[in-house]
């Protein structure tokens, strides 16, 4: 399972890299692993408003649709383009290539609500 | 209720498939491979070359009976007594309200003996009603426990299966053997449920590790699972019962009534001719959707934003790159591009009425 140093993670998986007042959201490997083969990621809108824990997109695999949770509240200012034609991007590199969307921080102290990677590694092998 | 895995039942491949990484998880009470390399690799490989499925869980039956006065003529929808020996037929055990029991495959082993391929789920429902209908001379046994079954489909599957049993080279589709794999009788049909070429190999069970290993020595040839399965059937709008099919659902619903012999009689043919006789209220429709959007199971259609029907299958088909589905329309005429609009409170997926298969040209009947 690889869960990279320097970001912050949630329980449902998602992952936050913070760089200075931005942040850019993603889902960790655990979830894409979970999720199987990726085919289609309905991205928010530029310039929507995000609420930390809050429904951000919705993601589907061959087998299932699920939620995205804002791991930060905040405004969007990029998504990742590349994934509607290629969602399989998120299976292949979850953590770079396969990025959803960047956030201009609302809060930058909410980043004490989420895992560092030792928590975040320590939880998930308390997975099931 | 929950079912907890002490619950499921093991196929005697369970152990290579967690030893080959699998991801497991329960259909139908068994707990079953769903994919090993990832879904959409085993179908695509499925599709180009060739693929085996552990399919052990599915049910067989034995029938020693004369056709005609035995009761199997009118337990299955498909015609059987001029079935040759050697051929297979695809068709239904209905109930009294001509509601589909089951699909089912019959094999003529000899004019009066027969294979009766059933559903995993259905095992003991399909035996007690082939018990209760059953009359006169007839020996009937469930054979499901000593018969293991690999399914070997895709383009590559004839050059793959003749390395085992030689003479299955010949078979053509629908039709079936009996020979000698590995030292063992078995049972080779050209049948599957990927609309590839492929075939179905009945065999001990408690041998069929070694047919499994032997299978997947052939380079070509990848194990896949029931995710991929799943995909191949839907993207030939094959009918998965208990989900597309179940007991409150006539063939004639279900567009299944070319696997109807109405020249004969069958366990709920009345209700089925008044059914006809009145009209269908309800049809089977095949949609894709316009996007890379899957609808799914439950999801509601809608046609001019009315609620006029309900998915019954649906997923993400890698050979249109979008979505497919199936389902059915209440008290509408759905013709080809019609359409639709399928989802639930959240989800709206803009779709088209299609015809099955969503995949053409396959190596079905090479």
């Amino acid at each position: 399972m690889n869960i990279p140093q320097g970001l912050y993670f949630t329980k449902e998986h998602e992952w936050v890299k913070i760089d200075g007042g931005a942040g850019t959201i993603g889902i960790t490997d655990y979830a894409q692993h979970s999720l199987g083969d990726v085919t289609f990621v309905e991205l928010p809108k530029t310039g929507a408003a995000l609420k930390q824990f809050q429904i951000m997109a919705t993601i589907e695999s061959v087998k299932a649709a699920s939620d995205i949770y804002a791991p930060v509240s905040g405004t969007i200012t990029e998504t990742n383009q590349e994934l509607n034609a290629n969602p399989a991007l998120i299976n292949q590199d979850c953590y770079a290539k396969g990025w959803i969307a960047k956030v201009k921080l609302a809060d930058p102290g909410e980043t004490g609500n989420l895992m560092d990677p030792d928590s975040y590694k320590t939880y998930v092998e308390g997975l099931a | 209720m929950a079912e907890t895995p002490s619950d499921l039942k093991s196929t005697p491949l369970t152990p290579d498939h967690i030893a080959r990484g699998a991801r497991m998880a329960s259909f139908a009470g068994w707990n079953m491979p769903i994919q090993y390399e990832g879904i959409i690799a085993e179908a695509l490989h499925t599709r180009s070359r060739a693929s085996c499925f552990d399919i052990c869980h599915m049910g067989e039956f034995l029938l020693k009976g004369d056709v005609n006065t035995c009761g199997l003529e009118r337990i299955v929808t498909a015609p059987l007594k001029d079935a040759p020996t050697g051929s297979c037929r695809y068709g239904s055990i209905l109930n009294e309200k001509g509601g589909v029991m089951d699909d089912l495959i019959v094999y003529r082993k000899a004019k009066d003996e027969w294979m009766i391929v059933v559903n995993a789920a259905t095992i003991e429902k399909d035996k007690k009603h082939f018990q209760a209908h059953l009359a006169g001379p007839v020996e009937f046994l469930d054979l499901s426990d000593q018969i293991g079954k690999i399914d070997l489909q895709g383009p590559l599957s004839r050059e793959a299966v003749v390395r085992l049993a030689p003479k299955a080279a010949a078979l053509e589709y629908y039709t079936f053997i009996e020979t000698e794999v590995l030292g063992k009788k078995t049972i080779v049909s050209r049948t599957g449920y990927t609309g590839e070429l492929g075939f179905e190999l009945y065999f001990p069970a408690r041998d069929i590790p070694a047919l499994w290993q032997a299978l997947l020595r052939d380079t070509r040839v990848k194990p896949a699972g029931l995710g991929a399965r799943d995909v191949l059937r839907l993207e030939m709008g094959y009918s998965l019962y208990g989900q597309d099919i179940d007991d409150d659902t006539t063939p004639l619903e279900a567009g299944l009534e070319k696997f109807v012999d109405f020249k004969k009689d069958f366990i709920g043919k009345s209700a089925l001719a008044s059914q006809k006789a009145r009209g269908l209220k309800r049809r089977r429709v095949f949609f894709r959707s316009l996007s890379r959007r899957s609808p799914r199971h439950l999801h509601r259609i809608f046609v001019d934003g009315r609620d006029a029907g309900v998915v019954t299958s649906g997923t993400f088909s890698p050979h249109t790159n979008g979505g497919i589905g199936m389902g059915f329309l209440e008290n509408i005429s759905a013709p080809k591009g019609l359409p639709l609009t399928v989802g639930d409170d959240k989800i709206r997926i803009e779709s088209v009425v299609a015809d099955k298969p969503f995949v053409e040209r396959t190596s079905l009947k090479n």
